[in-house]
């Protein structure tokens, strides 16, 4: 069982980093817009659009 | 006159030599729009960042400052096929939008401390059954209580705060029974490890509190998107006013950026968009968005002018004054505030069910706690399993069964073209058994119309439409419109109050008044029959035809209201307009009670008398003088087309030129009570079922989970029924 001393640290830091990772991406308005975030995955950068 | 457009007041400096502006944009609607948007301004040089927010249809804009002339922006997306308008996000969006986030932030710290105690929770029962050794057990306790302490301290906040604001007003709300259900919880797992107690209910406070903040994030979502939505449509409206910023030069500016004092110039077939006192000029006005009133007014210099009126024949020069200077705004403003004040005793239905449920389930556990004491039970026991029951009976399920349903109907609502201003609206709506219509604005349209189009050779028409497109008078606005004409004919001269004459193929074409046109008594014919027509005369050579144009009820008004009446619901118009006119719209949509000429203390007075027999009134109005009177009724409509004031006012906004919204609202409303009662009823079976075990003192940390997490589930299943309402009431 000594196996506990460093795995319950590490799923609490694990845990943690989770978190943060949340709440930075909400601190940087990754969740203003969620319906085009979707779309601006798949959109090709390389191709100019054409004229409409 | 060239007229410069000024957006000024809109930029933002950001410092660092950039400037900032916000953008509503019309029609942008999939992601293809969203790149043309972007590349399409990103071409421009100095740009340096062009972004569309997709959600809320909103562009940011970002340049080197003094580089770009912010007008070349607006005019870039009218070459790409977007009307684009800057706006300024009015302070309770900004409050949502902060709200939100704020229960976004709780509602993630609730859920990884959810899912990291569960980590810990699930060897501890699984360890009960098998061969976990004590100490174990009571470190993976205290472990849980690291992670759930904090966080439930951070994500209980919404309920905290709000419970307490509740108990200190001496009230309850749903938050009293949820905090005391956790706090409880919480303690009592505290003292239970310290004795190293085999149960404690960390993860079921902190799961509870995950579970409730997902219905509030909902809620408040769904509320930031229609205020996100309205928002937009206010500022694409565009409103601006053109202002003198010498004694001889005017600069079109955004009604946003006037100032009381300021003096406005007014020019015939303009809609007013400030209130004010006119100063220089005689005209003749329509101030019938304002009162109800079709009739137009005189106004000379003295006279007040609101937002909302339309400017018919002179040249006003009008100064700017502060909201409540005109005697008619201000009645309004007072009557208004006193309405709002008689409202705000409506006590939501979430309310409504805590406050039965509260009692109950608190004189539960005290009575669970007093009968094990009777039974023998040592005092710590009963306790434990008081709170147990507490914890069981918290009303998880109750917190969701509101919010879900809430939250679906206003997507749908959405699609019918209805926006939701206040949350509980929905549910004030379902219990309306009259309508009460104001006429002008809402069962009419708000442009006016050529009624007699089709009575007319359609050459006649386009060439008639073509002479009207040079004049800015409402009536030939009308005409043009009917026509659908594009191009105005060349050489057109306009006489001052009387007409404009121009020549096609060397034949005299003049369009005006019917003496202009020496067509009176065709005019006076037609203005025998019906008491609310304008007219328009139109000659070619000695051809003479004449246009009626009106206000034309909304197409679908009729079968709207017959199919209301069929649901039972009784109608009524109220209107400030004169009694003709009334009459006969009335009698046209087959309604028997209406009232003419009346003020809005008037209409006020009716609407109480109405809510006194017990009646839950719905009023649907647009004007001015409507804006109390939509305070007062138990819950209120309004087209968007209506004043800044009665947009505030009412409950729920409406969009398009039919009426159908209305009974889109009630359909969906009634089947989203429903839903809502449905979802309580289940809420509490569930919990009922859960009871006996809690009392017989059975309930362990898993089953209390199980029970929670189930009925939250069946909730939300339920609460997607909503989604199919759609087709059928369409």
């Amino acid at each position: 069982m000594e196996v506990l001393a460093y795995l319950v640290p590490l799923a609490l830091a694990l845990g943690l980093i989770g978190l943060m990772g949340f709440l930075w991406s909400l601190r940087s308005g990754q969740y203003d817009d969620l319906d085009g975030a979707g779309w601006r995955a798949i959109t090709d950068d390389d191709h100019p659009m054409p004229p409409s | 006159m060239a007229v410069t457009r000024d957006f000024s007041h809109y930029v933002k400096d950001l410092g660092a030599g950039l400037a900032h502006l916000d953008l509503a944009v019309e029609g942008v609607s999939c992601a293809g729009c969203m790149m043309k948007i972007e590349r399409g301004l990103s071409a421009i040089p100095d740009v340096t960042l062009a972004r569309v927010n997709l959600t809320d249809r909103r562009l940011a804009l970002e340049w080197k400052k003094g580089a770009i002339d912010p007008v070349q922006f607006v005019d870039r997306l009218a070459a790409l096929g977007y009307k684009a308008y800057p706006f300024e996000p009015v302070r309770a969006e900004v409050v949502e939008v902060e709200q939100s986030q704020f229960l976004l932030r709780c509602l993630g710290v609730a859920a990884f401390a959810t899912m990291n105690v569960m980590m810990l929770s699930v060897p501890v029962w699984s360890g009960n059954v098998t061969d976990m050794i004590p100490e174990q057990r009571d470190f993976f306790h205290w472990l849980s209580a690291l992670i759930a302490l904090p966080a439930a301290a951070y994500a209980g906040q919404p309920f905290f705060r709000s419970a307490f604001t509740a108990l200190r007003a001496r009230s309850v709300n749903m938050d009293v029974p949820i905090s005391i259900g956790v706090v409880l919880a919480l303690g009592m797992s505290i003292v239970e490890t310290f004795h190293h107690a085999e149960h404690a209910y960390f993860d079921a406070a902190i799961m509870l509190l995950t579970f409730l903040l997902v219905g509030r994030y909902l809620d408040q979502n769904m509320r930031r998107r229609t205020r996100a939505f309205a928002g937009n449509l206010a500022a694409l409206k565009a409103e601006t006013a053109t202002k003198f910023i010498s004694p001889t030069e005017i600069s079109e500016v955004p009604v946003a950026a006037i100032a009381p004092g300021d003096i406005v110039l007014l020019r015939p077939g303009e809609r007013c968009a400030i209130d004010g006192k006119v100063i220089e000029g005689r005209s003749e006005i329509d101030q019938s968005l304002i009162t109800g009133e079709t009739r137009y007014v005189a106004a000379e210099p003295g006279t007040s002018v609101y937002a909302g009126a339309m400017n018919i024949s002179g040249m006003l020069r009008v100064r700017v004054g502060v909201a409540a200077e005109g005697t008619l705004l201000a009645e309004i403003s007072q009557l208004l505030e006193k309405a709002v004040q008689a409202r705000s005793r409506y006590v939501r239905l979430a309310d409504r069910a805590s406050r039965l449920y509260a009692p109950v389930v608190h004189a539960t556990a005290l009575l669970t706690m007093l009968g094990w004491v009777a039974l023998g039970a040592s005092w710590h026991d009963a306790i434990v399993i008081a709170i147990a029951v507490l914890i069981i009976t918290c009303p998880c399920a109750l917190g969701l069964a509101i919010p879900t349903v809430q939250t679906i109907v206003a997507g749908a609502l959405f699609r019918a073209g209805v926006l939701l201003n206040s949350g509980d609206a929905i549910e004030r709506v379902a219990d309306v058994d009259t309508v009460i219509f104001d006429k002008t604005g809402t069962l009419t349209l708000p442009e006016l119309d050529v009624v007699n189009a089709a009575a007319i050779p359609a050459d006649v028409l386009q060439l008639a439409g073509r002479l009207a497109l040079a004049s800015h008078h409402p009536v030939a606005a009308a005409v043009a419109r009917a026509s659908k004409a594009v191009s105005p004919l060349e050489g057109i001269v306009e006489e001052p109050g009387q007409g404009v004459t121009g020549l096609a193929d060397g034949v005299e074409l003049k369009l005006g008044r019917p003496s202009f046109c020496n067509a009176d008594r065709m005019a006076n014919e037609i203005l025998s029959t019906d008491p609310e027509i304008s007219v328009v005369a139109f000659s070619r050579g000695q051809d003479r035809y004449v246009f009626a144009v009106r206000q034309q009820l909304r197409p679908d008004a009729a079968l709207t209201i017959r199919t209301l009446v069929n649901r039972g619901i009784a109608v009524q118009i109220l209107s400030g307009d004169r009694e003709p006119a009334v009459r006969l719209a009335a009698s046209a949509l087959g309604v028997l009670a209406w009232r003419a000429g009346l003020t809005p203390a008037d209409k006020i007075a009716h609407i109480e008398d109405l809510k006194r027999s017990g009646r839950k009134v719905m009023m649907v109005g647009d004007g001015l003088n409507d804006a109390p009177a939509l305070a007062s009724a138990s819950v209120s409509m309004s087209p968007v087309s209506a004043t800044h004031l009665s947009q505030a006012a009412a409950d729920m906004i409406f969009l398009g030129e039919g009426l159908a919204p209305v009974r889109a609202a009630i359909d969906l409303s009634r089947k989203a009570l429903l839903l809502m009662r449905e979802n309580l009823v289940l809420a509490i079976g569930y919990n009922l079922l859960a009871v006996p075990i809690a009392i017989a003192g059975y309930a362990t940390p898993l089953i209390a989970a199980a029970a929670m997490s189930g009925s939250s589930v069946l909730v939300m299943l339920n609460s997607l029924r909503a989604r199919r309402v759609g087709p059928e009431v369409m």
